[in-house]
């Protein structure tokens, strides 16, 4: 199975930016050991959903807003692939996400082929 | 009444499809060849009588339904140039013993990441063999919604990757804690009067203990599950809700009381201290003449540490309240965070009403009755404030 997992920071990234030295070291050895993660590849980093722009087209006409689509805390905060057995499998690997026990969640989406 | 044949398609029907969804992979295929073995049986046994070996015959017409729907829809598939079902779809022909897959079908349809009410369904489907028309019914919901809260779990196992499979030990506690709350849920549901509920539920826990015989928490809610149960007959007279102190105990079923204490008995040889185990415990004292409310008690405290439920603990201030008075009781259900538990209210109300506090008892009783859905439960409060109304306050 391919699933697409979502990335929500929620509170993650303040919570993150409180957390002793140490303690993000291990954010950050976190990050690296899902990306090493067998079956994983990993999406390109997305930057802060502050910097977004939502664009819709509204009788032919484009309408451009500034911030992300959902509200700032629901906002996509990246994602990677993950080619895994079943869906407990990538459940075992959300569970070991940062942003998962930070406040954020993961989302794990089946991919699916519509064409 | 149940007829024979009835009674084989009861015990016959989930482990059929838990078999085919074992090596079909798939629960609609599975769940329509069954339907169909079973509908050639409910045709030919009353005809040239029941085979010997009934379970064997079902399985083996099942499948073999369930090959030419496959060979079928593969041609089908050709066809249209879409990949054919996976290699899984192979089914074995010459297999003379099927596995019991019972237990990777319960764990399926109760995995976490389906919506509980889903997750009730689904169990109920495919392994109780209720119809939807049945289910809707016991959980008061129309056909067409229950019909789409099934198609849609069925599709969500499928597109999400939901294992069929019995979890690995790291996560077996977690996923059985999540079966037994579906089965409790089942059982709840029909505590109300809902017979056929608590029937499936009884019939779940039982089918789970020849499953798992060495988990003492399986033990312990058929326990729990049975020695509620044994008093079906007594908490209702002709409709009329009838409180535990004014039931008529010879229409307690002692045989099932025996039963749901073997049950616990087991669980406790197990070592089980569990949530269950503790309430099955509780539920066997509550049978005994006298009431040993202050172990009664006692076992509520326990409860209440193992699981933070204010119900607990509400149910701790009724024993409380019979072994040293209303008062003491009314001081624990004071401090508890449960203003919208109708239930809090009905006791509030009781244990007022024997203080004499009758203005208080009136009021309780009334915010317990407007919290109150249940017919039984609405007229049995309206009897509790008839008889306070020409009551004098003497609190």
């Amino acid at each position: 199975m391919k699933y697409v997992m979502l990335i929500y920071q929620g509170t993650a990234l303040d919570e993150q930016a409180t957390l002793s030295e140490e303690e993000q070291k291990q954010v950050h050895a976190d990050y690296q050991a899902i990306n090493q993660t067998p079956g994983v590849t990993p999406g390109v980093p997305m930057g802060l959903p502050e910097n977004a722009t939502t664009v819709r087209v509204e009788d032919g006409r484009t309408l451009t807003t500034d911030g992300p689509f959902a509200g700032m805390k629901e906002a996509v905060g990246g994602w990677f692939v993950l080619e895994a057995d079943d869906l407990d499998a990538a459940i075992e690997v959300a569970t070991r996400h940062p942003a998962a026990r930070h406040g954020g969640a993961i989302e794990i989406r089946p991919s699916e082929v519509y064409w | 009444m149940v007829t024979p044949l009835e009674q084989v398609f009861r015990e016959e029907w989930g482990r059929v499809v838990a078999t085919l969804i074992g090596f079909l992979g798939d629960f609609d295929v599975a769940e329509e060849a069954a339907q169909e073995a079973f509908a050639i049986a409910a045709d030919r046994w009353p005809r040239d009588g029941v085979p010997g070996n009934p379970r064997a015959w079902l399985m083996t017409t099942a499948r073999n339904r369930a090959t030419d729907r496959i060979r079928r829809d593969r041609a089908f598939a050709t066809r249209f140039g879409v990949l054919a079902a996976a290699s899984h779809a192979e089914v074995p022909t010459n297999a003379t013993t099927f596995p019991d897959e019972r237990l990777e079908l319960i764990f399926t349809c109760c995995h976490p990441a389906l919506a509980i009410e889903a997750q009730v369904a689904l169990t109920l489907r495919t392994l109780g063999g209720l119809t939807t028309d049945e289910i809707a019914r016991a959980f008061l919901v129309p056909e067409r919604t229950m019909a789409q809260r099934l198609v849609r779990a069925k599709r969500k196992i499928k597109a999400a990757g939901i294992p069929f499979r019995v979890p690995p030990v790291h996560l077996l506690r977690e996923r059985l804690d999540a079966v037994l709350a579906v089965v409790y849920l089942i059982f709840n549901e029909g505590y109300g009067g809902r017979d056929e509920l608590a029937t499936e539920a009884l019939w779940l826990g039982r089918a789970l203990t020849e499953l798992l015989p060495d988990d003492p928490e399986v033990h312990g809610l058929l326990a729990m599950m049975l020695l509620h149960d044994s008093r079906r007959d007594a908490r209702f007279d002709d409709g009329e809700l009838v409180l535990l102190g004014d039931q008529d105990r010879s229409r307690w079923n002692t045989r099932q009381i025996a039963a749901g204490r073997a049950e616990l008995d087991r669980a406790l040889a197990l070592r089980g201290r569990g949530s269950y185990v503790v309430q099955a415990a509780i539920a066997s004292l509550h049978a005994e003449t006298p009431c040993d409310w202050a172990q009664i008690a006692a076992l509520y405290g326990r409860l209440t540490h193992l699981t933070g439920s204010p119900v607990a603990e509400l149910n701790r201030a009724i024993a409380i309240a019979e072994t040293e008075g209303p008062e003491a009781g009314l001081r624990i259900i004071d401090h508890l965070a449960l203003d919208d538990f109708r239930y809090l209210h009905s006791t509030r109300a009781e244990l007022l009403r024997r203080l004499g506090r009758t203005d208080e008892a009136r009021d309780a009783y009334r915010r317990a009755r407007q919290l109150t859905d249940d017919g039984a439960e609405r007229r049995f409060l309206e009897r509790r404030l008839t008889e306070l109304a020409g009551r004098p306050d003497s609190g």
